[in-house]
């Protein structure tokens, strides 16, 4: 750059003596986080995009085979079975989730006693790992020594097998991920604390009902929250793998095979470092579509200072 | 009227107790199951009060399993994990938040494009390039890309040092201040409580991570207590008690950590809630 033959002026807008050392001055202090973006993200996405066309087992170098990986996903009955789980547990976890953590954080946002002592009982189990989690709710629904259908059979219902009957098994993962529902709600809490007093007061003024404040002021000043909380829920639900990996890994009969846990296995058991990297983009563009698709309709969410 | 609002408060008090009572209930079992002796673990129907409390469990946890390796092994990633994370991330925030360069916008852009990435797109490649490297079976790939910082810690110091007003930094620019000694003495101590909210995070992160320490932990004597615990599951499926002992005393320092820092905890999770 420095020497060679000077460029057409003109050709290229030059950059000034100050600019160029503020220039080299933001990207040295950026440059932990450069070089990581470089190494352990750009390389890998490119990388991962070309092994996706390839048949690559780590230990001999990747053959390149087209699309054939694509093809093998769409013929894959266990692909579609984990795309199914991953959608059906999607589905149901997450309107059950956004909708109790709402209706929690608005009842413990009230003034009232012991209102402290309910925040951090509800808002603890979302703070266990999620490792200790998955075996404490294994052990907990136990068909046979656990206790949840003996709580059931007291009450005269006969408890079904929970995770280990194909059935119930989704179900039963559901019901383990909205005992860590207080991460959502501490984040709608700081939401309904951030509505403005003078809104219900006018309201009030108007004589507004209950049902009514809910639905004209609550409800539209919370609005980025929910639509937060919903990206989250699509983010973290199409990627669930560890609750999964150590409650069921998969079982029984593949009923809780998810996505990001046959990818697992294919590249960290089968060593189809090809197929599980045609699987993570797939992943990419579903996960991206979604987003795209919230967005898109998500003109429900009110921001203030536009109308 | 004054009836009504009444009955409201029972109600209201009834469905929350109830609701306590589903969050609690899991902790009790999980409490009682780890003094369970092993003859009352497999019980029909299963009984909540062990008897008598067998306190020796917690020791078999340390006789039995090497449970203190995995607990130093844990501590030895996340603190090693915290503190490049935490380094990094402040000086990399400082170059986004306080220097205006050519090209920094678009780069903060790819960087909040790096938060919502899945990780299974960059997984493969990264075992491959740590495999060549010679790393899996080492804590190298774990505490390695910590030090090139965290997004998530980035943007959260970045917002932090946005808000502090840029006249201090100028006067002791003028005073002839390099930007590195702007940063280390005046927008660094200033930054104290975002700090301790990212470092809050990166530990809960990193203490309960999984599926990294799964991939790259190949060896038995450096599993953390993520995998160690796992490990213990499928080889010895009935140890419940140990299982629950383990598991308690997983989760025992990030319990701990919420109470002595509930406040820093709940702004961290709202801030990061709204702002992200």
């Amino acid at each position: 750059m420095a020497r060679g033959p000077a460029t057409a002026p003109g050709t290229r807008p030059k950059m000034s003596a100050k600019q160029r050392r503020e220039l080299w001055l933001g990207l040295a202090f950026v440059s932990p986080w450069l070089i990581g973006f470089v190494v352990f993200t750009l390389y890998p996405v490119v990388a991962s995009f070309y092994f996706s066309f390839t048949d690559y087992n780590v230990v001999s170098a990747p053959r390149w085979v087209g699309l054939r990986n694509y093809v093998d996903l769409w013929n894959d009955p266990l692909f579609a079975k984990s795309l199914y789980n991953t959608l059906y547990l999607a589905a149901i976890g997450i309107p059950v989730s956004l909708f109790l953590s709402l209706v929690i954080a608005m009842l413990l946002n009230r003034k009232m006693r012991f209102q402290g002592v309910f925040r951090t009982i509800y808002f603890l189990p979302s703070v266990v790992p999620a490792v200790a989690v998955a075996l404490l709710w294994r052990w907990f629904l136990n068909p046979d020594f656990g206790p949840v259908n003996q709580m059931l059979e007291a009450v005269g219902i006969a408890g079904p097998g929970w995770l280990a009957d194909p059935t119930w098994s989704k179900p039963a993962l559901v019901l383990t991920g909205l005992w860590g529902v207080g991460g959502s709600m501490v984040i709608y809490l700081a939401g309904l604390q951030n509505v403005p007093v003078q809104l219900y007061e006018a309201a009030d003024l108007d004589g507004a009902s209950a049902w009514q404040r809910l639905r004209y002021v609550t409800l539209p000043m919370l609005s980025p929250v929910i639509l937060f909380n919903l990206i989250m829920g699509i983010i973290t639900s199409f990627q669930a793998f560890t609750n999964i990996y150590v409650m069921t890994g998969g079982g029984p009969s593949n009923s809780t095979l998810v996505y990001a846990l046959y990818l697992y296995q294919n590249a960290f058991q089968f060593f189809r470092m090809g197929f599980a990297s045609a699987m993570a983009w797939v992943l990419m563009v579903i996960t991206a579509g979604a987003l795209v698709l919230i967005f898109r309709t998500s003109g429900w969410v009110y921001y203030e200072g536009r109308s | 009227m004054k009836a009504r609002r009444t009955w409201g408060r029972v109600v209201l008090y009834l469905v929350l107790i109830a609701g306590a009572l589903f969050f609690l209930t899991p902790f009790a079992w999980m409490v009682s199951t780890s003094l369970k002796p092993d003859d009352q673990v497999f019980l029909i129907p299963p009984t909540w009060i062990p008897d008598p409390p067998m306190w020796s469990n917690y020791l078999r946890l340390m006789t039995e399993i090497p449970f203190l390796r995995y607990f130093g092994n844990t501590v030895f990633v996340t603190v090693l994990s915290v503190t490049f994370y935490l380094a990094s991330s402040a000086v990399v925030a400082y170059g986004f938040a306080k220097l205006r360069w050519p090209g920094r916008e678009m780069l903060f852009y790819a960087l909040l494009a790096t938060m919502v990435l899945p990780p299974q797109v960059t997984l493969i490649p990264q075992f491959v390039m740590f495999q060549k490297l010679g790393w899996v079976g080492t804590f190298l790939p774990l505490i390695v890309p910590p030090l090139t910082g965290s997004a998530f810690a980035v943007f959260l110091l970045r917002q932090f040092y946005g808000a502090i007003p840029n006249e201090i930094s100028d006067s002791a620019r003028i005073d002839g201040a390099s930007e590195w000694q702007i940063f280390t003495r005046i927008i660094l101590p200033l930054a104290r409580p975002a700090l301790a909210t990212a470092s809050l995070f990166i530990f809960i992160w990193t203490w309960t991570d999984f599926l990294n320490p799964l991939i790259y932990l190949t060896d038995d004597r450096t599993y953390t207590l993520a995998v160690g615990l796992q490990q213990l599951s499928s080889t010895r499926a009935a140890a419940w008690p140990l299982l629950m002992g383990g598991s308690l005393l997983m989760s025992l320092p990030i319990i701990l950590l919420f109470f002595f820092a509930q406040k820093t905890f709940i702004e961290g999770v709202s801030t990061g809630g709204l702002k992200g």
